[in-house]
């Protein structure tokens, strides 16, 4: 086990915690954002370049812009008012 | 149940658990000691066998190739299911609440315009390259297709109209569908020359070239062209649609 | 020290279901998920980890070298990718529990009380 995998293994069991502790979602999927590249570097780390690869782009930049325009629909149906029953 | 009563459940539960996981992870081997004989095989033989240079491109595509297949389909039915879900509930709203928002759809920071426009590009032609690499270097269609998808978004981010006669939602609903048809089509195309389901029965080619590993090149652009469109039509979905719509919306 | 990628495999398991446990706010339990999903990508990728090896990408490494192992490389890339639209459906039921309720908060789901 190489220092670059320890250190790599440590931020990201920090980063998890970190996102679950996080409660606000817009924050949150900001540090969703930070916890999926620290996962990319540690797949780098242990010789997995196809799934850091995949890792970043996905956990940095599709799965916040999907919390973004969740959050947001959500916030414009409150404004509108709608809801059933 | 209220919050506390489930929090001291999954206390006990939780370390149970944990226990058990610990436990069960001392069976497994030591770190860095990997003995499998299906991955040792295929890291030796792949390569060889089907002329391309990555051996995790070649395991995703033709030996593993019905694990992929599967995958492609969970794609594509999330995102049915998310224009299922959406399109039934904007339907029962009717078209009432769409004039609400009159402002564009990025505020007017014309940093992030002029960033976003002259990012698009560049982005669009390296989601290609990971698309078509895919047998070659580390990418192949699911990285290039997410990449693909964040190059049209910055088209979006960079405040795009389209024109009234193209219609980029039903082009990406069309790449979608396309792209997982294409894959099972292809998997057909093993049965009609080869031997079986997903076999390759195309000729290999060179070694280290654009055109070789047989269907693997074709494979890694019809999932491509399903990530983006499945991702997009998703993105869309939620922005009610005002992302992709033709016209001057 | 060769136990640690299992040991933050089962902590990130176990953060992630104490959050979904825990949490007060829809979009913060789905996000949750995630954090349950990176663990068992780390968990594949550790046991196919050899000490000393490369990876499985021969365009300028010579056929002897040894290479970890390729068969979880190729399961968790398609995982990956795959469990983004997965929640983005998630996401999807939110905002349709959002619209039935009114609230965010899973407590306040009154119709799922027995």
């Amino acid at each position: 086990m190489t220092a670059v995998q320890a250190a790599a293994l440590i931020a990201v069991a920090i980063g998890g915690t970190a996102v679950v502790a996080t409660k606000d979602p817009p924050r949150q999927a900001l540090v969703a954002g930070i916890f999926g590249f620290a996962l990319g570097i540690l797949f780098f780390a242990f010789q997995a370049p196809d799934v850091a690869l995949s890792e970043i782009v996905v956990g940095s930049v599709a799965l916040p812009a999907m919390i973004f325009v969740a959050i947001s629909k959500v916030r414009r149906q409150a404004e509108t008012g709608e809801t059933d029953d | 149940m209220s919050r506390t009563l489930r929090t001291a459940v999954f206390a006990v539960g939780g370390v149970g658990f944990a226990v058990l996981l610990l436990w069960g992870f001392g069976g497994l081997p030591d770190f860095g000691d990997f003995t499998g004989h299906y991955g040792l095989y295929l890291a030796h033989h792949a390569v060889p066998q089907r002329v391309a240079t990555e051996a995790v491109g070649v395991t995703t595509f033709d030996y593993r190739g019905i694990d992929t297949l599967g995958e492609e389909f969970i794609l594509f039915a999330a995102a049915v299911g998310v224009l299922a879900l959406l399109r039934l509930q904007r339907g029962e709203e009717g078209a009432s609440a769409e004039p609400a928002r009159e402002s564009p759809s990025t505020g007017h920071s014309e940093t992030l315009r002029r960033t976003a426009s002259a990012l698009a590009a560049p982005c669009l032609v390296l989601g290609l390259y990971v698309v078509a690499h895919g047998h070659l270097t580390p990418g192949g269609g699911f990285q290039g297709g997410v990449v693909l998808m964040s190059a049209l978004l910055l088209v979006f981010l960079a405040g795009a109209r389209f024109r009234r006669r193209t219609k980029p939602l039903e082009a990406m609903e069309l790449g979608e569908a396309s792209g997982a048809a294409g894959f099972a089509l292809i998997g057909l195309g093993g049965i009609l020359f080869a031997d079986a389901y997903l076999e390759n029965f195309l000729p290999f080619g060179d070694f280290g070239q654009l055109v070789s590993g047989g269907v693997i090149p074709l494979d890694n652009l019809a999932v491509g062209v399903e990530v983006m469109g499945a991702t997009l039509v998703v993105l869309g979905e939620f922005l009610d649609q005002r992302f992709l719509s033709g016209g001057d919306a | 020290m060769s136990f640690l990628p299992y040991a933050v495999s089962a902590w990130l398991f176990l953060v992630g279901l104490a959050g979904v446990v825990r949490s007060r706010n829809l979009i913060h339990l789905v996000i949750c998920l995630t954090v349950i999903q990176a663990s068992t990508y780390v968990l594949l990728l550790a046991v196919g980890y050899k000490t000393g090896a490369t990876a499985p990408v021969y365009a300028d490494i010579t056929p002897g070298r040894s290479v970890t192992d390729p068969v979880v490389a190729t399961l968790t890339l398609t995982d990956v990718v795959v469990e983004a639209t997965v929640v983005a459906l998630l996401l999807a039921l939110v905002v349709r529990a959002h619209r039935r309720f009114g609230t965010l908060d899973p407590d306040e789901l009154h119709e799922m009380r027995g």
